[in-house]
């Protein structure tokens, strides 16, 4: 891979110093990814890519208040990054107001500041690329046809202000996943999960996995729409508490827009939601799932702001003990609220007392019911419950008498997170977790564990196969 | 090809000889294929909440990628160095990928041929660049919306937002085929929100995206009448928010384009994207039951069913002159009078299935879907502007409504969602109107509908003449792995849908 003329870190300082505005952040991300993909057990697509993405944020100070402008693109060289400043300078001046000002963040320095940055390349397959190609020949002669991807991506974020930050943050972000099927199509399972680095993924252990899976299938049981005692996977439930995650913006809920809005006004922290022992919380520091420890933000919304770049990061509970304890904040929704500052962090933990063992531990346990390998195509219905909408995939089993005793066809289901963490009799230990929905592009630092509801609303059923 | 001009700015990059350099990297490398694409993409999101400017971004993506079939299996790569030695080293990559790709593909890359066109332009049919626009002006416009909205009694907080994309593309391949290309797009919206007792609930504009610039917004023939839509959302909030709750069961629906756009896309475009449908697309958004083997002979909706596949309609969103395979843009059927008969193709699939779209010298031709969202991801098949086509001389909306005795009206586009083979669905809208013996009758709310796909275009009765078309669309549709984003049209008039279910959705919810 090869390195820009110009370190990252000297790009940055170069637009700090050009800027003319009043003050000035400056994020750059250089971002390294390396991906195969693969169908009908052959390799299709492929690509090794590299981007920097510059991000200049001008502040001009005026008597009416503070305004900002910024602008994002692709520059290598102080000539681009020139450009991009002149054009987030003139952005600012010509801007209204920001409703969200307040005093940039202070003198904070990462102590691999010049450090350069981190890449990856295709190379990160060495050891996977072969164990893939016998995974592809053991499934063609065994009758069964593979589907899948691999994406390995390393972005270094470099964070400098005019008021003295200078952060540096390298994060790895990996994800596989692997869809088997018989030669005939008659039934689907799935394997997948997050990486950093893929020392620990294994083809050929996947292709046998989807292999036991697809014997599951052997019997084959038609189930109508209903309730049932469903166990929902690590994955299910990492997808379920991510859309959870996602819609609770303080500013939203305080202006009456959301599920964890109170009637009345104001919003429902200190009401309790869940289950007692559940806890829902992020931490950059988690193992497994460290990620970056201070506030990024390229442009203002209900739940950033620009003037909170560099705000360190720490562990925060959003649900401790089955109470709402904290929602996604910036300092300028938390002055309209009155309630503490605490941002969005990029990763999520369910946690609840006293679950113990694995999804195995929660098939024996279960006398008749159902075990969902995944769900896809999740939607909000009604904001009001946070219904959900989505189908499950890839493997509906059945289980009786504490044992897998064949595949069931898929459903789709209208069910709220928030209700099921009122409403699981079971949980297992919790543990590293990928979601199939919002994993793949938008949020794979997750750990869960499976939960056992004993009436998840499947609504319709689906014939897809 | 618009009234416009290529942007200058765009033409002075050294697109030419960088892909030239990597090109005849490529070649001599042992490239069988290889193709070159260098990309400018400027977008701009501007967003205002209860009277105040909430954000405002710019961003502009500058790079190129080369690909490659050597030994029989792809390779890609991208960079962002504007340099010739960077792109002589990118095509080295990309051929460096394909040879570690070919150990894993059985079954060598073949490409459907394409006449050659050498050094050719198009530029999208706008009127104003949105990007020559002051901010100022643009914010300003979103901020008064805000304000006027919130006038309405029970309009407790509204938001706009106003997203701006340029893009413009250099293609070149080792054939000989040139493009260069430039279109705009937009996509301007507002909600109001409010609540009631105990409940509360929102009403968004149902303007769609467009293939149009800043007159979109201006007013005139080429505006969407904001003004109107302004003045009638408060009042549409508040009958929202005291209606009653939606009796679930069966009803006939007559939906307005601005929602049925959505099942289109949803069940219609995606399940006749032919990569989907041979299992590509399988370990991610799914396949389809719209398998090749039913070409002819599936019944997918009514007799009144006619659907069209195009990148040609003047100011849609898939609409281009050439995809990013140097394809020419066509038109062509997916469904005629009910059944399925056509698929979305790129180069790749064109091959695979030559009967589908026979070229000049009879082999198979792509029908020009190829498309990438970023000059760092690789160009794949991507929906066309799909279109279900109305009835000459067809009904009007009022005329649809009488038909009905007991049946819904939706209007506007909210939750969506289908299954992995697009089979079962489910939609929500901005309202639903209540049909009794052929008016309507008042807002109904907490409703969804829910269907299988040939079920429900089966019980499609009617649809309507051209007075009741629309241009609908989506700005950010979802594909492949690594994940792209693809703006895209759909046409259609109001329908008349016979027995469907509708949930309601508190219900649902166990509540």
């Amino acid at each position: 891979m090869s390195a820009t003329a110009h370190p990252p870190h000297t790009l940055v300082e170069r637009a700090l110093a050009a800027s003319t505005a009043d003050d000035c952040v400056v994020l750059l991300r250089d971002t390294t990814s390396a991906n195969l993909r693969w169908a009908n057990n052959t390799l299709t697509t492929n690509g090794v890519m590299h981007g920097v993405e510059i991000t200049v944020i001008s502040f001009v100070r005026g008597a009416d208040g503070v305004r900002s402008g910024s602008v994002s693109g692709t520059a290598t060289d102080p000539a681009g990054v020139g450009a991009l400043v002149e054009a987030a300078d003139a952005a600012a001046r010509a801007a209204s107001p920001a409703e969200d000002a307040a005093d940039l963040v202070g003198e904070r320095t990462s102590p691999d500041w010049t450090e350069p940055p981190v890449p990856t390349d295709i190379h990160v397959y060495d050891g996977v690329a072969p164990r893939l190609g016998e995974a592809f020949a053991r499934a063609e002669s065994q009758d069964r046809v593979l589907y899948g991807f691999v994406n390995h991506e390393v972005t270094t974020t470099y964070l400098g202000s005019t008021t003295g930050l200078r952060l540096r943050h390298v994060q790895p972000t990996g994800h596989h996943g692997c869809t088997g099927k018989p030669a005939d199509l008659s039934t689907s399972a799935w394997v997948g999960g997050a990486t950093r680095d893929f020392a620990d993924v294994d083809p050929l252990a996947i292709e046998a996995e989807l292999a036991r899976r697809i014997g599951w299938g052997r019997r084959s049981v038609a189930l109508p729409a209903g309730r049932y005692d469903t166990i929902l996977s690590p994955s299910a439930v990492a997808d379920l508490v991510i859309d959870a995650y996602w819609s609770a913006g303080a500013r939203v809920a305080h202006e009456g827009q959301s599920v964890y809005s109170r009637r009345g006004g104001g919003t429902r922290i200190g009401e309790r939601l869940g289950a007692r022992g559940v806890a829902l919380f992020s931490d950059p520091a988690y193992p497994g799932l460290e990620c970056e420890p201070f506030v990024t933000a390229d442009h203002s919304g209900n739940e950033s702001s620009v003037f909170d770049n560099g705000l360190p990061l720490a562990r925060t509970d959003w649900i401790r003990d089955g109470e709402l304890t904290a929602l996604l904040q910036t300092r300028h929704s938390a002055t309209m609220t009155g309630l503490p500052v605490t941002p969005p962090v990029d990763n999520l933990v369910l946690s609840v007392d006293g679950g113990r063992g694995d999804v195995d531990d929660l098939v024996a346990g279960t006398e008749r019911g159902l075990l969902l390998t995944c769900l896809w195509y999740i939607r909000e219905v009604d904001p009001q419950s946070l219904l959900l909408t989505g189908l499950t995939r890839d493997g509906v089993y059945l289980v009786e008498g504490g044992e897998i005793t064949g595949v069931v066809n898929n459903f789709r289901f209208n069910e709220s997170p928030v209700d099921l963490l009122r409403r699981f009799s079971q949980a297992s230990a919790t543990g590293p977790s990928f979601g199939r929905e919002w994993g793949e592009d938008y949020f794979s630092r997750t750990a869960t564990p499976a939960l056992r509801v004993p009436d998840f609303n499947m609504s319709s059923v689906s014939q897809a196969q | 090809m618009g009234d416009r001009a290529l942007d200058p700015t765009f033409i002075s990059l050294p697109f030419r000889s960088l892909g030239d350099a990597a090109l005849t990297q490529a070649g001599e490398l042992g490239a069988t294929h290889a193709d070159f694409r260098f990309e400018r993409v400027r977008y701009q999101e501007l967003t205002a909440r209860d009277g105040a400017l909430q954000g405002a971004s710019d961003r502009e993506d500058v790079g190129f990628a080369v690909r490659v079939v050597h030994g029989g299996a792809w390779g890609f790569a991208s960079g962002v160095v504007l340099s010739v030695e960077e792109a002589v080293r990118v095509a080295e990559t990309a051929v460096a990928v394909a040879r570690v790709a070919a150990e894993m593909t059985s079954r060598p890359v073949e490409l459907a041929a394409e006449p050659i066109h050498d050094d050719v332009t198009w530029v999208s049919a706008y009127e104003i660049d949105p990007f020559e626009v002051a901010v100022r002006d643009k914010t300003a416009l979103l901020v008064d919306w805000t304000e006027r909205l919130r006038a309405g009694a029970a309009v407790e907080h509204a938001s706009a937002y106003l997203l701006q994309v340029r893009e413009n593309k250099y293609y070149a391949d080792l054939a000989g085929t040139r493009t260069t290309q430039q279109r705009v797009r937009l996509q301007p919206g507002f909600e109001a929100m409010g609540s009631g007792p105990d409940t509360f609930d929102s009403m968004a504009s149902i303007a769609p995206p467009v293939g149009r610039g800043w007159e979109y917004l201006t007013g005139g023939a080429n505006s969407w009448d904001w003004d109107a839509e302004l003045a009638e959302v408060p009042e549409l909030l508040a009958e929202k928010l005291h209606a009653p709750s939606v009796e679930a069961g069966s009803y006939d629906l007559v939906i307005h384009p601005s929602n049925l756009w959505l099942t289109i896309h949803e069940s219609i475009g995606h399940a006749t994207e032919l990569d989907r449908a041979l299992g590509y697309e399988a370990s991610y958004a799914g396949t389809s039951f719209a398998t090749p083997d039913h070409l002819g002979t599936l019944r997918y909706g009514s007799p009144v069913m006619h659907v069209a596949g195009d990148r040609t309609v003047e100011h849609g969103l898939a609409t281009i002159g050439y995809d990013d395979e140097g394809v020419a843009a066509q038109a062509w059927d997916i469904v005629r009078d009910g059944v399925l008969v056509g698929y979305q193709l790129d180069r790749s699939m064109g091959a695979v299935h030559p009967e589908l779209n026979p070229g000049p010298d009879g082999s198979g031709r792509s029908n020009g879907c190829a498309y990438a969202d970023s000059p760092g991801h690789i160009p794949i098949q991507r929906m066309a502007n799909v279109s279900l086509q109305p009835a000459p001389g067809g009904p009007s909306t009022e005329e649809l409504i009488g038909r009905v005795e007991r049946g819904l009206y939706i209007v506007g586009d909210k939750s969506w969602s289908i299954d992995m083979q697009r089979f079962n669905f489910q939609f929500t809208g901005q309202r639903f109107y209540r049909i009794v013996d052929g008016e309507l009758a008042g807002q109904v709310r907490d409703a969804a509908y829910q269907a299988t796909t040939t079920e429900f275009w089966g019980s499609m009765e009617a649809v309507g003449g051209p007075q009741t078309w629309m241009l609908g669309g989506a700005f950010n549709c979802g594909k492949a792995q690594p994940g792209q984003v693809a703006a895209v049209s759909h046409g259609c008039p109001t329908a008349l849908f016979r027995d469907v279910r509708i949930l309601n959705t508190v219900e649902e919810a166990g509540h």
